[in-house]
């Protein structure tokens, strides 16, 4: 058996690595296990001729297509949206686009404000200096002032418009529509030990030069350097409990395949809102039949993606293609509630500045609009390099039957249960798709755009996984309390997207990780009486 | 054995001849066809992970043709093409994608489309500043954000 540890982490990603970090200014013993291991940037997609091929395989945003030993099986076959994610020390910080807007102070209210869904037991205010601070870690670059977003204050400078910006802002001035240069978590200037971003433009698959945050080159190293401990390949399979219905510990996999038990003081899970209450309804036992701080019955229900409407199409001018960040603008326009657009809540809008020539191929081949056969080149060259995006981030609201439950027949590499997903679209979130459709097109025909064509959903856009372990006040109608204490389990703490309690309408990063240092803020200034 | 080996020669032939139909030579644009030997000898080194899709792919295509591809005369090889990219599915969708992902990385094609030929790293790219007095109108916007009374 191991040493008992102070604190034991699960996962190294987004708020592993933020709770990790806030925690070691009180010297506990902290080790974190994570599943993956540290990356190698000599060995991310921009460093080869065949950079976009990668994506398609060993890159792929899709664990079920990466199928890397790290990653873990999803059956996501009975939804429309399919999870992506990565595994390894950083998590999907390694493998995401970087776009940094926080959710709104009305986010927090959605059944106030508009009767829907349930109110967060935080509010916005409580969050903004984990949200400064963590933007201060991460490293964000963006432009003070929006009048349409909560004022944030990034350290650096927005990225470049480049050539994409100005035609999106051109269009956007004529129809009159909020627009301004996004919060990322791009380095536009040599920022603490990061370089600043050279435009290799591939930033979703990892960024070789390591301007893009990630928290394996952010929060890590100095959480390391603070005494925190991390092991790598360490898969867990449950979390024990004893005779007080405490947490004792985990059993875990290590780099050799060999069963090992961790015991801890207090257990923190920070695997996302599907591996979160994986590990949760695995970790089942005679005190916890339904799996463990499931008394509630919520562990895996309300399972929310944001349902990306995404449109797109080509103008005459050039535009940045693969030449720079994919994402730079965004829009709030269509943000908050207005009932006479025949849907409650609303989306935040993030244009897309273009595709390099093999993806734009794929693509474009796939929706009929390049031909084989003779005409192929010319049409090419009328494409590639011409492309922009506009993609509506839709509020998904939380219903209990989009859900992760177990699969009663697929496993990982280590026989553990893999999650299944259960998930539809609402019709509320349909109507907002359709709404963001209409709005796209009106952006890109101003813009000069033909050849429109849409991805509504996009199909592998289940990034953001949110909701499966809400909080609140009520132990009946949540997993964990307004500060991410289980409420069954009184050492069991959760500090990633399944704490949720409505999803917004914005990439959630930023939140998550601010909800981290929250917590970790809380169980700082509540030490001695933790467990009460 | 190298993945070249695991398409049978039947295969490789038909490979060759479908990819020469979705990207054929062209004079105009100085560019190879995707049935280039050396275009080919890619797409058969790098098949991977996709050599199952593409063979399964393969042999959809050589059960809707009936005999090689190249044997068809040209009226009936283009109602076979039509008839594959409609019923095959996700090996389909592989195989057309092994074509263009390994077309679109040739050195003679990349200069054709005036692109470097380099990966992204440690190069990048310049990236100008662009107008940013575009963003006025909107700074002169009232602020607003919505909150709960």
């Amino acid at each position: 058996m191991n040493d008992p540890v102070d604190v034991l982490i699960i996962g190294a990603g987004a708020s592993g690595a933020a709770v990790a970090w806030s925690l070691a200014e009180t010297k506990m013993h902290i080790l974190c296990l994570d599943q993956g291991g540290w990356m190698k940037p000599s060995e991310y997609p921009s460093t080869g001729r065949d950079w976009e091929a990668k994506f398609y395989g060993d890159w792929s945003t899709s664990p079920n297509i990466r199928g890397r030993p790290e990653d873990y099986p999803i059956n996501d076959d009975n939804s429309p949206i399919k999870v992506v994610n990565f595994n390894g020390v950083g998590g999907s910080t390694v493998m995401y686009t970087a776009h940094w807007p926080r959710l709104h102070p009305s986010d927090f209210k959605a059944k106030t404000l508009d009767g829907v869904a349930d109110d967060w037991p935080i509010d916005y205010d409580t969050l903004v200096p984990f949200f400064e601070e963590n933007d201060r870690m991460m490293g964000v670059s963006g432009l003070s002032g929006d009048p349409l977003s909560p004022l944030t204050h990034p350290p650096m400078p927005p990225q470049p418009l480049g050539l994409s910006g100005p035609l999106i802002g051109k269009a956007m001035n004529k129809l009159g529509w909020h627009w301004w240069p996004s919060d990322t978590t791009v380095a536009t200037m040599d920022y603490e030990g990061r370089a600043r971003c050279i435009n290799l433009g591939h930033c979703t698959p990892a960024c070789a030069q390591g301007a893009k945050a990630s928290t394996d080159i952010t929060y890590w190293p100095q959480a390391i350097r603070s005494g925190v401990e991390l092991k790598t390949h360490c898969r867990v399979r449950e979390i024990l409990t004893n005779e007080h219905g405490m947490a004792s510990g985990v059993v875990y996999y290590d780099k050799d395949g060999v069963e090992q038990f961790q015991p801890a003081e207090v257990v923190i899970i920070a695997c996302n809102g599907v591996g979160t209450p994986r590990l949760l309804l695995n970790s089942v036992s005679g005190r916890f039949p339904n799996g463990l701080a499931n008394s509630s019955g919520l562990v895996g229900k309300n399972l929310m993606f944001h349902p990306y409407a995404q449109i797109y199409g080509f103008v005459k001018e050039p535009t940045d293609s693969n030449r720079a960040p994919p994402t730079c603008l965004w829009s709030k326009e269509f943000y908050d509630t207005d009932l006479s657009r025949g849907f409650v809540r609303g989306y935040g809008i993030q244009f897309g500045r273009g595709a390099g020539p093999v993806f734009e191929a794929v693509a474009s081949e796939q929706k009929g609009i390049l031909p084989w056969g003779a005409d192929h080149h010319r049409v090419f060259r009328k494409l590639n390099g011409h492309r922009l995006a506009v993609s509506a981030i839709c509020e998904d609201l939380p219903e209990e039957h989009n859900r992760v439950t177990l699969d009663p027949v697929l496993k990982d590499s280590h026989g553990i249960p893999a999650p299944k997903i259960d998930y539809t679209i609402s019709e509320n979130s349909r109507k907002m798709m359709e709404h963001g459709l209409a709005r796209g097109r009106e952006i890109l025909e101003t813009a000069g755009a033909t050849d429109i064509c849409i991805n509504n959903p996009i199909p592998w856009g289940g990034w953001h996984l949110l909701g499966t372990a809400r909080m609140g006040t009520d132990p009946a109608r949540s997993v964990v309390n307004e500060w991410g204490r289980s409420h069954d389990v009184k050492n069991l703490f959760i500090v990633d997207g399944s704490v949720f309690v409505t999803s917004g309408g914005v990439n959630p990063t930023s939140t998550i990780q601010a909800i981290a240092l929250y917590v970790a803020d809380q169980m700082k200034q509540r030490l001695a009486n933790l467990f009460d | 054995m190298s993945a070249a080996n695991e398409l049978t020669a039947a295969q490789r032939d038909d490979l060759r001849t479908v990819a020469a139909m979705i990207i054929p030579a062209s004079d105009e644009y100085k560019v190879p066809g995707a049935d280039d030997p050396a275009i080919q000898a890619d797409m058969l080194a790098t098949l991977g992970r996709d050599t199952a899709m593409v063979r399964a792919a393969l042999d959809h295509l050589a059960r809707l043709a009936g005999k090689p591809l190249a044997e068809l005369d040209a009226a009936r090889r283009d109602e076979v093409a039509r008839e594959f990219r409609a019923t095959g599915g996700g090996p389909a969708a592989t195989l057309v994608r092994v074509v263009l992902q390994c077309y679109y990385r040739d050195d003679r094609v990349l200069r054709s489309l005036g692109l470097e030929l380099r990966a992204p790293f440690p190069k990048g790219h310049v990236l100008e500043e662009g107008d940013w007095s575009l963003l006025d109108p909107v700074k002169a916007r009232p602020a607003k954000l919505r909150r709960a009374p």
